[in-house]
């Protein structure tokens, strides 16, 4: 009798055993799966940025002659020809760029964080009306109002300058960072403010030494964001800078397209490289701030 | 140290009145509580007190100030919040001497207050450490810290104990009274635990929908209540109501008897208040009945006993720790008219036995 119960219990813990077997082989087996799917998106993804790579390190009549993501011969010489390939030198555009696009995340950062905090903490007539005017701001397209600012700018004999492609940035123009911040400030516990009040803060040193500190990852995201897309701009540049000297990146990219003679497509791309490079190091540096921040705000 | 007037204090926020014209005195050196249920205004008022608040009518004065219009900083006085309201990104020594150096006190001094107060509440080990890594208890002692170091003359308290564990707030609740005797300053602690209230006050100010029910020490408030909402809500467990009839100066309780109240009560509805060890168990008093036990609660040194009276009406009665009772017992019990109170139709103290 002993045996027999002993011997069914044995015969379940061995189909159990089998059970486990196989769906350990089948989660397997779908990990493989799943892995697969996601790794072939990535190459999708990063394709562009692999193909633009090794087309400026192609001679240039396989860039668009070969499939190949393998340069036959390897053409260093595309980064520094590139670098001095245009009427002025890629160091001057770089210098350009860093310049706008610096300014504009610090007016970014500053102007939308206090406009943030108006809305989101001080009480003020007319706050109701004003925020619904921001939010509508967000749904108007840049390209809409592109020609009326050209108008006011030209009529302030702005044009020609970088004033406006950065003063706008100092006066909160932004509303999606605006908004960005509103909502990350009114998560903050609103006893943090009286706490403060009754240390005695003034409405900006709540701003200043509370609400900014435990409010990183918002900045963080708001600057690497604000970087990313000044840097990127080609319109605004297009449109207010004429000078070949003032010229961003962008602008200057364009250039070796428009040369009359033949295109240098692998200069081209050799800088496009390099132009990446400041956002990756902005963002590596930026990104830490966020994770700084969430793992500060375990506030209770 | 000082004290704090209220004179006709009202409260609206647009059409809503949640404070209805509060006069109040706190003395300096007091221990004021304010006790009632959520929503009776109590931390409104505080607020308004520390200047959170905009105050809508009516005058506070701090000492011989009025500070209605005065910020917060700027009234003397510190506040301890419910959720301790630390500041996440500063060291404890940081939020200690954060008042401070915001009111541009000299280093050495800020540094002398911030030791003293670590010192007193044994958090020296603490200081380096941020919010986060602290448990309850000792965000709890931060925070009061920071309340203390700035020496104010008057300290504010809003439900502090709430979010601590019920082994803790007991804890808490000791040091508190402690630091109060030894400092002296005056406090306003708002409250809705009314253990809380009457184990600390000094007096206590019982609140309900934005009035002030009754105002007196502890002591008062639990034997002259002056109305049934201060009755039921002082003193746990609560108090038996039973609604009876007065006829000619003399009150019919249900299953109890006729009681000769004289003078004192006029005909038509009266209720009876007897707090649970009121009840005398045995049948010697002077009105008596039978009853049967429903539900006993055991506590140890003492237990309380549901019993049901003939009526159907379910009353609870203390008894010692140590007497045997058990549910469907039948249990005899005597009321003792000197030690029940009474209130009238309006709900209000009928001062009979009060002498």
């Amino acid at each position: 009798m002993v045996d027999v119960a002993t011997q069914s219990l044995d015969d379940h813990a061995a189909i159990a055993r089998a059970l486990r077997e196989k769906k350990r082989r089948s989660e397997k087996r779908a990990g493989l799966i799943k892995h697969a799917f996601l790794i072939a998106c990535t190459f999708i993804m990063i394709y562009p940025l692999l193909w633009m790579l090794s087309s400026s390190l192609k001679p240039s009549d396989e860039i668009f002659g070969s499939l190949s993501l393998w340069p036959s011969e390897v053409m260093w010489e595309t980064y520094p020809e590139g670098w001095e390939g245009l009427p002025v030198s890629f160091t001057r555009f770089f210098g350009n760029s860093l310049f706008v696009t610096v300014l504009s995340v610090i007016g970014n950062v500053i102007s939308c964080s206090f406009a943030a905090y108006a809305f989101a903490r001080l009480e003020f007539k007319g706050r109701n009306i004003a925020f619904a005017l921001m939010m509508m701001t967000l749904m108007i397209p840049y390209h809409v109002v592109l020609i009326p600012q050209y108008l006011i700018f030209l009529k302030a004999g702005w044009v020609d300058t970088y004033l406006p492609l950065i003063v706008p940035k100092f006066l909160a123009t932004d509303a999606f960072f605006v908004f960005l911040m509103i909502q990350f400030f009114r998560q903050l516990p609103r006893e943090l403010d009286e706490a403060a009040m009754i240390d005695g803060c003034s409405a900006f040193k709540i701003y200043w030494a509370i609400i900014m500190p435990l409010s990183l990852p918002a900045v963080a995201t708001a600057a690497i964001f604000s970087f990313i897309w000044v840097w990127e701009d080609f319109l605004g540049p297009l449109v207010y800078l004429n000078d070949i000297n003032d010229y961003t990146v962008p602008l200057a990219l364009r250039m070796f397209l428009s040369q009359d003679s033949i295109s240098e497509y692998g200069q081209m791309f050799a800088m496009s490289i390099l132009s990446i490079v400041p956002i990756i190091i902005f963002f590596i540096i930026f990104q830490k701030f966020i994770i700084r921040g969430i793992a500060m705000s375990g506030l209770k | 140290m000082a004290g704090v007037t209220l004179n006709k204090v009202v409260k609206d926020y647009g059409k809503l009145e949640v404070i209805h014209g509060i006069d109040l005195e706190v003395h300096s050196g007091e221990f004021l509580v304010l006790v009632g249920p959520s929503g009776c205004g109590k931390s409104t008022l505080l607020r308004m007190i520390a200047g959170l608040e905009e105050i809508s009518d009516g005058t506070i004065a701090i000492g011989d100030r009025i500070v209605n219009d005065l910020p917060a900083a700027r009234r003397n006085l510190s506040m301890v919040f419910q959720s301790y309201a630390l500041y996440p990104h500063m060291s404890v020594r940081k939020n200690l001497a954060f008042g401070l150096s915001n009111l541009k006190m000299p280093k050495d001094e800020i540094e002398r207050r911030v030791s003293e107060a670590a010192r007193v509440l044994q958090i020296n080990e603490l200081m380096d450490r941020k919010p986060r890594q602290l448990s309850g208890g000792q965000k709890q002692r931060v925070a009061i810290g920071r309340a203390i170091v700035r020496e104010p003359e008057l300290f504010l308290f809003d439900e502090p104990l709430s979010n601590l564990d019920a082994e803790l707030r007991v804890q808490m609740r000791v040091e508190l009274a402690g630091l109060y005797n030894r400092l002296g300053t005056t406090m306003i602690y708002v409250t809705h635990d009314q253990v809380e209230a009457m184990t600390m006050a000094t007096r206590i100010v019982v609140l309900s929908k934005g009035y002030i029910e009754q105002v007196g020490t502890p002591h008062e408030l639990y034997t002259r209540p002056q109305n049934t909402f201060v009755a039921t809500f002082i003193g746990s467990p609560k108090m038996n109501m039973i609604e009876a009839v007065v006829r000619g100066g003399t009150v019919s309780v249900p299953d109890f008897g006729d009681i000769a109240l004289g003078g004192g009560a006029p005909d038509g509805k009266i209720t009876v208040g007897v707090r649970p060890e009121q009840f005398e168990i045995g049948s010697s008093g002077p009105i008596t009945t039978q009853s049967e036990v429903t539900l006993v609660e055991y506590l140890g040194s003492e237990m309380y006993v549901h019993t049901r009276l003939p009526s159907g009406r379910i009353v609870m009665v203390k008894d010692a720790g140590k007497a045997e009772h058990k549910i469907g017992d039948k249990l005899p019990l005597s009321l003792i008219p000197e030690h029940a109170h009474y209130f009238d139709a309006d709900n209000r103290r009928l001062p009979i036995f009060d002498a």
